[in-house]
């Protein structure tokens, strides 16, 4: 390569065109991975870690809602699978070799079901937390997705499955702790939980799946299925005469987010020391869509921060106002989708188109303003889709 | 130009679309040969579009329509295309957000296998490119569809019809709305890319068919009413009767 040649591709505004994403990935990796762990109280840090674990929940429903055009509102059920198989495990290692949960011999006769038994081994576990959520969301988002199930009406289904979801557990306290859910751990593969060494490295395990799944998601974002899965959000059915059976493509971010929500779920229990309905509900599947929302649902880091900004602003305004916080979050929710469907991520292309028609309607640049404002090829600038949130 | 064993012809039997009760297509027997620009002409609600419909999997139709051994009325849409049969709708429905070149490159992807969807385009397939010069818009090729003329969003369709490789076109009103210049750069495309293909354009603009039909099929509430020749169509008194002075007024405008 040329001197010229080599200044030329280093130049920083072609840089940050061609990897502004892989830096804005690199930003947020610093504060959580450096920034973060260096200068955080123990506890601060703790709870960035559950936001973590819920932004990796958020990241997929980003890419099943934002490009995927699926209003999956039953999220909580893959983040429960994951999270209930981690803490089935971290439960029986607390119990010792041998020996079954507490909770077992108090609500029961201290008998063990059969299908607690391989939770004992942590490999098993793992690849529990993995498999379970996509044997689950395949045969499910088969079942939906083939039968052309979309918009409000995939939205109410899922939506049901979580409060499915969770009155089963309720109603399962035998088996799975019911409403007090799973508490009381001692360690994570071996490692004692009170050490505040190993909690930063549970910490540091949740943040890094974070940007390793960002990652994943600006690959799978760029890559030719990345551009299918925004061709089958806007055009379903031109998508059926070029070839593509539309449910096939949905039904890999349906899985993909799936998975993406079980692992959020496995780093949730260690960082949070629980896991019970209310984590997987209807309720706790909402919350994970306003962050969502608040940050943008098509963007690449819009559903990950704005996550960490909601579970932020919850522990924050619940230390103050208690028992009105829940207000502010509506009405935050309510304001980002009337306003901003597109989420804090559109800000800028909004304000570029508004101020684009704004000159245009001024007359002498219309045109200069149409390709450069209102026609915008960037998919990060999600058009807004109302529609999908009814 | 007939192949001999014909083997890409569409051959349609006796088929009917029933709307409940109300029959838009109603037994038609038809051949589509390969190599040829078939015009498909008729007033509206004759059920050319619905014809359409029918072989593409849009809505159910009885009867048989046999395409390389595979009878299309019982086939899925996409699988129907996977076959070789495209299709364009009345109204222009390129991905408006997404590039030229990107709403190609989906087209091309049908030939692709699935497993290498997960990777980035790294440069322009060989056969978008090739389409682009086709249909002349190497130009605007990184620029988003949405910005196109109604003329180029029609050729873009065209193109994605190339890049599928579809053997049999649908072309549903293609030149619609097009300006005379257009139109003519439009029939000059068809017969550049017709080759071996089968291209069926369904059509109101008479003087376009006129100048550009290889062969003719009018239809009439729902039947086939004559097939032929610009020629023959014209000499035949039936379609005079029940249509001709229809043709004779649209020409008159057009």
């Amino acid at each position: 390569m040329t001197l010229a040649g080599m200044t030329k591709s280093l130049s920083p505004a072609k840089l940050l065109r061609s990897h502004g994403s892989l830096i804005a990935i690199a930003a947020v990796a610093y504060v959580l991975l450096v920034w973060a762990p260096g200068s955080m109280s123990a506890f601060r840090l703790g709870n960035l870690g559950k936001y973590c674990a819920l932004a990796l929940a958020a990241m997929g429903i980003g890419l099943a809602w934002g490009r995927g055009g699926m209003l999956v509102m039953g999220q909580g059920v893959f983040f429960g699978l994951g999270g209930y198989a981690m803490a089935m495990h971290m439960k029986l290692e607390a119990a010792g070799p041998g020996k079954v949960p507490d909770f077992m011999s108090l609500y029961g006769d201290g008998t063990m079901p059969f299908w607690w038994e391989p939770f004992r081994s942590g490999l098993f576990t793992v690849i529990a937390v993995i498999t379970l959520p996509i044997v689950v969301s395949f045969v499910l988002g088969y079942a939906i997705l083939k039968r052309r199930v979309k918009g409000a009406y995939l939205a109410i289904l899922t939506q049901a499955l979580a409060v499915a979801f969770a009155t089963l557990l309720i109603a399962t306290i035998k088996q799975t702790g019911g409403f007090n859910g799973l508490n009381t751990f001692t360690t994570f593969f071996g490692h004692k939980l009170y050490d505040p060494e190993v909690k930063k490295n549970v910490y540091l395990i949740a943040a890094g799946l974070v940007i390793l799944f960002l990652v994943i998601l600006w690959q799978l974002y760029r890559s030719r299925y990345g551009e299918l899965l925004v061709a089958t959000r806007d055009a379903e059915e031109r998508i059926r005469f070029l070839g593509y059976d539309p449910a096939n493509i949905k039904l890999v971010s349906f899985v993909v987010a799936a998975i993406m929500a079980s692992i959020g779920g496995a780093m949730f229990v260690p960082i949070a020391g629980i896991i019970g309905p209310t984590n997987v509900d209807a309720a706790a599947s909402i919350l994970l869509i306003a962050g969502v929302a608040l940050g943008g649902r098509a963007s690449l880091l819009g559903p990950a921060l704005g996550a960490i900004a909601v579970g932020y602003g919850r522990s924050t305004l619940s230390e103050r106002f208690p028992t009105q916080w829940t207000y502010f979050q509506g009405a935050l929710f309510i304001v980002v989708v009337l306003l901003l469907p597109g989420g804090v991520a559109s800000v800028w292309s909004t304000v570029k188109s508004v101020s684009g028609k704004w000159k245009s309607l001024m007359g002498s640049k219309a045109i200069a303003a149409v390709v450069d404002g209102d026609v915008d090829v960037n998919l990060d600038h999600d058009q807004p889709n109302v529609e999908a949130l009814a | 130009m007939s192949s001999s064993p014909a083997q890409n012809n569409l051959e349609i039997r006796d088929l009917t679309v029933d709307f409940d009760g109300f029959k838009a297509v109603n037994g038609v027997d038809l051949t589509v040969q390969q190599g040829r620009l078939h015009f498909l002409i008729g007033p509206n609600g004759a059920g050319k579009t619905t014809l359409v419909d029918a072989l593409t999997g849009l809505v159910h139709g009885s009867g048989e329509a046999v395409f390389r051994g595979n009878d299309l009325l019982t086939m899925k849409s996409h699988k129907i295309v996977r076959l070789g049969i495209g299709r364009t709708f009345q109204t222009a429905s390129v991905f408006e957000k997404l590039s030229v070149l990107q709403n190609l490159d989906i087209a091309a992807g049908v030939h692709r296998k699935a497993s290498r969807l997960i990777l980035a385009r790294r440069k322009v397939p060989e056969s978008v490119e090739h389409a682009l010069e086709t249909i002349g818009l190497t130009a605007l090729a990184r620029r988003p569809a949405g910005i196109l003329a109604h003329g180029q969003k029609q050729w873009l369709e065209v193109g994605m019809l190339l890049v599928q490789d579809a053997r049999v076109m649908f072309l549903d009103e293609t030149v619609a709305g097009m300006s005379a210049g257009e139109r003519e750069e439009t029939g000059e495309l068809l017969k550049r890319i017709v080759g071996d293909r089968t291209i069926v354009i369904i059509e109101h603009d008479m003087e376009f068919m006129r100048r550009y039909a290889d062969f003719v099929t009018v239809m009439h509430s729902g039947t086939v009413l004559a097939e032929g020749t610009v020629a023959e169509i014209q000499a035949d008194t039936k379609v005079q009767e029940v249509y001709l002075g229809t043709v004779r007024e649209v020409a008159a405008h057009g």
